[in-house]
């Protein structure tokens, strides 16, 4: 098993470099098309909700991913050490933004509904001590590929 | 690639084009955008998103709230969109039945005359 590690600041800036690093580690273990864009936007979702959470709770500590190829799957792993994934998960992740009552902003749980409509397996384990993401995605042996390396 | 967003009037539309990654880096010029158009008396906005290139639920967010600021002038945000990738976002969020949305900026606005 494969393993890519990231850590990055809570900084927004920074979730356009873990869409990157996960794009390009899923385009070597041989993921692409329309996979690769579900990739790099579950991946953008679970790093912009932890970075948020860090940034309201302890915006001096990182946000973790783990990136790997596990049993013929492609997982990402994204953890935070906020509080509060508890209760988002609890309001019951929302399906659908209904019209009636049009938000200014979208709740931070709409990114987890994005990211379980994305991901072709996810899990989303939350704590008091924070919140793992869990997701993946059919791996493809690299052999299969003739794309360019990451 | 960065945001680049610009905008020009067409007809009683404005149009905002944007061109870039749509995150919760970028968002906020945007939201600022928006804002500032409607602000200025701009209730009936389009929004082009065919050069648009990442969006995600932060960007959506940002759609949902100027619609709600031009809908409190009777106004509307339509948007311009032909890719995939970028319409997947509306279908799981449900947003499709929100926002119209357009193969192309003249359709748009052709759209919002006939609806007048």
């Amino acid at each position: 098993m494969a393993t890519v590690e990231l850590i990055i600041s809570a900084l927004p800036a920074h979730v356009r470099t873990a869409r990157l690093v996960a794009t390009a580690v899923a385009r070597r273990i041989g993921l692409a098309g329309s996979t690769l864009d579900e990739v790099r936007l579950a991946v953008g979702e679970a790093c912009s909700r932890a970075v948020e959470a860090h940034r309201a709770h302890c915006p001096g500590e990182p946000v973790r991913l783990e990136l790997s190829d596990h049993a013929g799957r492609f997982e990402v792993v994204v953890a935070d050490n906020a509080p509060g994934g508890q209760e988002a998960l609890q309001r019951q992740v929302p399906t659908q933004v209904g019209e009636s009552a049009l938000p200014d902003v979208l709740a931070p749980d709409v990114g987890l509904a994005v990211i379980a409509g994305l991901a072709d397996d996810v899990d989303f384990d939350a704590t008091p001590s924070g919140m793992r993401v869990r997701m993946s995605w059919p791996a493809v042996p690299a052999t299969q590929t003739s794309g360019n390396p990451a | 690639m960065d945001l680049k967003l610009d905008h020009y009037t067409e007809g009683d539309c404005e149009i905002v084009a944007v061109e870039g990654e749509i995150d919760v880096y970028t968002a906020p010029r945007l939201r600022e955008l928006l804002i500032d158009l409607v602000n200025k008396g701009n209730f009936h906005l389009v929004v082009n998103m065919e050069k648009v290139e990442f969006l995600d639920s932060t960007g959506l967010g940002v759609l949902v709230g100027g619609l709600k600021r031009v809908r409190a002038h009777d106004g509307s945000l339509d948007l311009v969109c032909t890719q995939e990738r970028i319409l997947k976002i509306f279908r799981i969020t449900g947003l499709t039945k929100v926002f119209g949305i357009y193969d192309s900026v003249p359709e748009a606005i052709e759209a919002r005359r006939s609806q007048k």
